[in-house]
C-alpha cells in the first residue's frame, strides 16, 4: 500500500471526518427544535425552514458577497418561519402538527420557487479553520477542516444545558413547556413564551439551512435537504430532549452517513444500500434499546401534544 | 310548485346558453391552446431544467426546438418516476393538445410511457434512455439515445494521463447498464493510457443526493483518488468538491469547466438540440418518427468538453487521435478479450461489440480495474 493511500484506516478516518462535515444542519435543527419543545410546542416545520434557510442564505451571500451575511439573512428567514408557527399556534384549538406540516410544505415550495435563479451560480462559502495543520497526512488534514458554525453549534448545546437548568429564562421556559397552568398561576405569559421560544429555533434551524448551501455540500439545488430537517426533530426525541445528547446524536448521525461512501471507496462494495440505511437502523435499535412501557419518556415536556 | 320549476328550468337553459357562448367566444380568443397547423410538444424532466446536468441538457435541447418555426413547447420540470409522470402527460394530452411528447427520464418508460401509449395510440412518445422492442413496446413509442460512452472513454484517456497516483474516482447513481457502460468505458480509456489505473466506483442509490455526492467525492480522495468523474443527474456538487480539494475532474451531461477553472479536464456531454430537431422535422414533414435512434460523436448526438489547461499535449493528441477514429466509425471500445472485475472473461477473444450492438445495453458486469460491485 503506498502512501497516498490510508487503506482502512481511512474508513474511520472517514466516518469522523463525516461527522463533522455532515453533522452541523443536524445539530443545529435539532437544537432548535429542543428549545421550542421544552416550551411544549412541536415545530414540524423545520425541514421547510432548513430549505428556506439554505436558499435565503445562498441568495444573500451571492448578491452581497459576504457569506456570513447570508448566515444572518437564513436565519432571520427562520426567525420568520418560528414567529408565523408560533402566531398560528397561539389561536384557540390549533394543533401544532398539522401546522408545522403546513408551514414544512410552504418552506420548501417558496424556497423552490424563489430560489430558481439561485441554481446555477457560485456563492462565496464560508471559510473553515484548519485543525491538522500538526499531521502531515493530507487525509487527517483535510478531515479536521472544521467549519465555525460546527464550532458554534459545539459551544451552543453545552451553554443551552446550562441555560436552560441555571437561568431564570430557561426556567420559565421549561414551566411553560411542563405545566402551561403553574406558568400562567404564577404570571408567566405562556404564549409569548412559546413565541420567542419557536422563533429562537427556526433562526438556528435557518442558520443550519445556510450551512448546507454554504459550506457543505455548498450549493443550492431543490433536492439539497433530502429530508435532513425532518431526521433532526426526530433526532430530538431520540436525544431526551438534552442539547447535549442533540450534540452527539447529530455526530452519530452524520458519521453513520458517511460509512457508505467510506467502506466503497475502500472497496467494500456488496450491500451498500444496507451500508446507506446505517443511520436508521442505528436509530430503530437505539430507540428499541432504551424505551420502557412502563414510564413516559424521560424528558418528555409534559405540554408536548404527543406526550400529553 | 310549479312556478318555481319552470323559473329553474329557464335559469337553467339561460345558464347553459351562457356557458355555451362564453365557451365559443372562448374558442376564438389567443389563449387558446394551439392553432391546429402549430405541433404541441410536450417535455418532461425529472429535475429542474437548470442542475448544470442531465436536466439541463435536456432543456437546452427543448429551446433549440422552441426556436423552430410552427411549433409550440410546453415543459413540465421535477415530475417523480412515478404515477405522477402519467398525470402529467395526460394533462399535457388533454388539456393542451399535445400530440409529441419527449418524457426525458429513464424511470418514466417502463410502465408510465408503455400504458399511456396505449391509451393515446394516434400520439408519438419518444423516450430518452429506453430500450424499444419490436413486438413487446407499442409502435408509437420510440427511444433515443447516445453512445455517451464514447465520450467517456475520451475522458478516460485524458484523465489517465493527467493522474499521478493512477486511482480514479467515479460517483455513480445506480448501477443500470447506460451507468455501467460509462464506468466501463472511462476505465477502459485509462486503462489504454496505463494499464495499471484502477477506478473505484461509489454508488449512491440515488439520481441527485448532494450531500452523498460530495461525502462520496471527499471519501475518494481520502483514498488517494486525484482525479473523478460522475453519473449523477447534476454534477455540480461533485465538480466543485473536487476543485476545492485540488484535483481534476472530467464532466458530465453538460459543460461545468465554469465551476471548476483549474481542475476541469474535459467532458462528457450531450448534444440533445440536434436530436430533438431532427424528430420534430420529420414530425413535421410527415414522417414517422424512427422507433430506435442512437448515435455517438458521429452522428453528433454526443460531445466532448474543450480541453482544460491542465490536459497536457500527450494527452490531446492520444484523446484527438481516438477521437478522430470515432468520428470516422472505425473504433470499437468493447472487443475481446475482455475481463470483468471478477475475472471471468465477458467478450470472448476475436468478438467485437461495436456502439450500435444491443447487446451493451443490457451490461451487467464491471470491467477489469474497476474496484467497485454492481449489488
Amino acid at each position: 500500500m503506498d502512501e497516498t493511500s490510508p487503506g482502512w484506516w481511512g474508513v474511520p478516518l472517514a466516518v469522523l471526518a463525516g461527522a463533522i462535515r455532515v453533522s452541523t444542519p443536524f445539530l443545529f435543527v435539532s437544537l432548535g427544535e429542543c428549545l421550542t419543545e421544552k416550551s411544549g410546542r412541536i415545530n414540524l416545520g423545520l425541514e421547510g425552514t432548513l430549505v428556506m434557510g439554505a436558499m435565503s442564505g445562498y441568495a444573500v451571500a451571492y448578491g452581497t458577497g459576504s457569506p456570513w451575511l447570508g448566515v444572518l439573512v437564513a436565519g432571520l428567514a427562520g426567525t420568520g418561519f418560528g414567529i408565523l408557527h408560533a402566531a398560528v399556534c397561539s389561536l384557540e384549538r390549533v394543533n401544532d402538527i398539522a401546522v408545522g406540516i403546513a408551514l414544512m410544505l410552504l418552506g420548501t415550495g417558496l424556497a423552490f420557487f424563489l430560489g430558481k435563479p439561485y441554481i446555477q451560480p457560485q456563492a462565496p462559502q464560508l471559510p473553515s479553520i484548519d485543525f491538522g495543520w500538526w499531521s502531515t497526512s493530507q487525509q487527517v488534514r483535510s478531515a479536521l477542516q472544521v467549519n465555525a458554525l460546527f464550532l458554534i453549534g459545539a459551544v451552543l448545546a453545552p451553554l443551552l444545558v446550562w441555560g436552560l437548568r441555571n437561568t431564570r429564562w430557561g426556567m420559565v421556559l421549561r414551566i411553560v413547556g411542563e405545566s402551561a397552568e403553574a406558568a400562567r398561576a404564577m404570571g408567566y405569559p405562556v404564549n409569548r413564551v412559546r413565541l420567542f421560544a419557536t422563533a429562537a429555533g427556526g433562526f438556528l434551524a435557518g442558520v443550519g439551512g445556510s450551512f448546507l448551501s454554504l459550506h457543505y455540500p455548498g450549493s443550492w439545488n431543490e433536492r439539497l435537504s433530502s429530508g435532513q430537517g425532518i431526521t433532526a426533530v426526530a433526532l430530538v426525541i431520540f436525544a431526551r430532549w438534552d442539547p447535549v445528547l442533540c450534540f452527539w446524536a447529530s455526530l452519530l448521525f452524520g458519521g453513520a452517513g458517511a460509512l457508505g461512501p467510506a467502506l466503497q471507496a475502500v472497496g467494500v462494495t456488496q450491500g451498500y444500500y444496507l451500508f446507506n440505511a446505517a443511520p436508521y437502523v442505528l436509530t430503530l435499535a437505539i430507540m428499541i434499546a432504551t424505551s420502557s412501557a412502563r414510564h413516559r419518556l424521560a424528558g418528555a415536556p409534559a405540554e408536548l401534544s404527543v406526550t400529553r | 310548485m310549479v312556478d318555481r320549476l319552470r323559473l329553474s328550468r329557464r335559469s337553467v337553459l339561460k345558464t347553459v346558453t351562457a356557458a355555451g357562448g362564453l365557451s365559443a367566444l372562448g374558442a376564438g380568443l389567443p389563449w387558446t391552446p394551439a392553432l391546429a397547423k402549430d405541433l404541441v410538444i410536450g417535455f418532461v424532466y425529472v429535475g429542474p431544467r437548470d442542475d448544470f446536468g442531465y436536466n439541463q441538457a435536456h432543456a437546452e435541447g427543448a429551446a433549440a426546438v422552441k426556436l423552430m418555426p410552427g411549433v409550440k413547447v410546453l415543459e413540465e420540470e421535477k415530475v417523480p418516476e412515478t404515477v405522477d409522470v402519467e398525470k402529467t402527460m395526460e394533462s399535457m394530452i388533454n388539456l393542451d393538445g399535445a400530440s409529441l411528447l419527449f418524457p426525458t427520464s429513464f424511470g418514466y418508460f417502463d410502465p408510465h410511457v408503455l400504458k399511456e401509449a396505449k391509451k393515446h395510440k394516434g400520439l408519438a412518445f419518444l423516450h430518452c434512455g429506453g430500450l424499444w422492442t419490436k413486438g413487446k413496446h407499442p409502435d408509437n413509442v420510440g427511444s433515443y439515445f447516445g453512445y455517451i460512452d464514447e465520450a467517456q472513454y475520451l475522458s478516460g484517456i485524458v484523465a489517465g494521463y493527467a493522474s499521478k497516483t493512477k486511482k480514479l474516482g467515479f460517483v455513480a447513481a445506480k448501477p443500470i447498464p447506460q451507468v455501467l457502460r460509462n464506468i466501463n468505458s472511462f476505465t477502459l480509456g485509462a486503462r489504454s493510457v496505463d494499464p495499471s489505473i484502477t477506478t473505484a466506483v461509489i454508488f449512491t442509490g440515488d439520481w441527485s443526493m448532494p450531500v452523498k455526492e460530495a461525502e462520496a467525492t471527499n471519501s475518494l480522495i481520502a483514498q488517494g483518488v486525484d482525479v473523478v468523474t460522475c453519473h449523477v443527474d447534476s454534477p455540480k456538487v461533485i465538480v466543485e468538491t473536487a476543485e476545492k480539494r485540488g484535483i481534476y475532474v472530467t464532466g458530465y451531461h453538460a459543460n461545468q469547466a465554469k465551476l471548476a477553472p483549474n481542475g476541469y479536464l474535459t467532458g462528457a456531454e450531450w448534444n440533445w438540440a440536434k436530436v430533438y430537431t431532427d424528430y420534430v422535422k420529420m414530425v413535421q414533414g410527415g414522417i414517422k418518427p424512427p422507433n430506435l435512434v442512437r448515435g455517438g460523436l458521429k452522428e453528433g448526438i454526443v460531445k466532448t468538453s474543450p480541453y482544460g489547461a491542465a490536459v497536457s499535449d500527450k494527452a490531446r493528441n492520444h484523446a484527438d487521435d481516438v477521437k478522430g477514429q470515432f468520428m470516422a466509425g472505425s473504433f470499437v471500445v468493447y472487443k475481446g478479450p475482455l475481463k470483468d472485475n471478477k475475472g471471468n472473461i465477458v467478450i470472448a477473444a476475436g468478438t467485437e461489440h461495436g456502439q450500435t450492438d444491443i447487446a451493451l445495453e443490457s451490461m451487467n458486469w464491471l470491467v477489469e480495474g474497476v474496484v467497485g460491485s454492481i449489488a
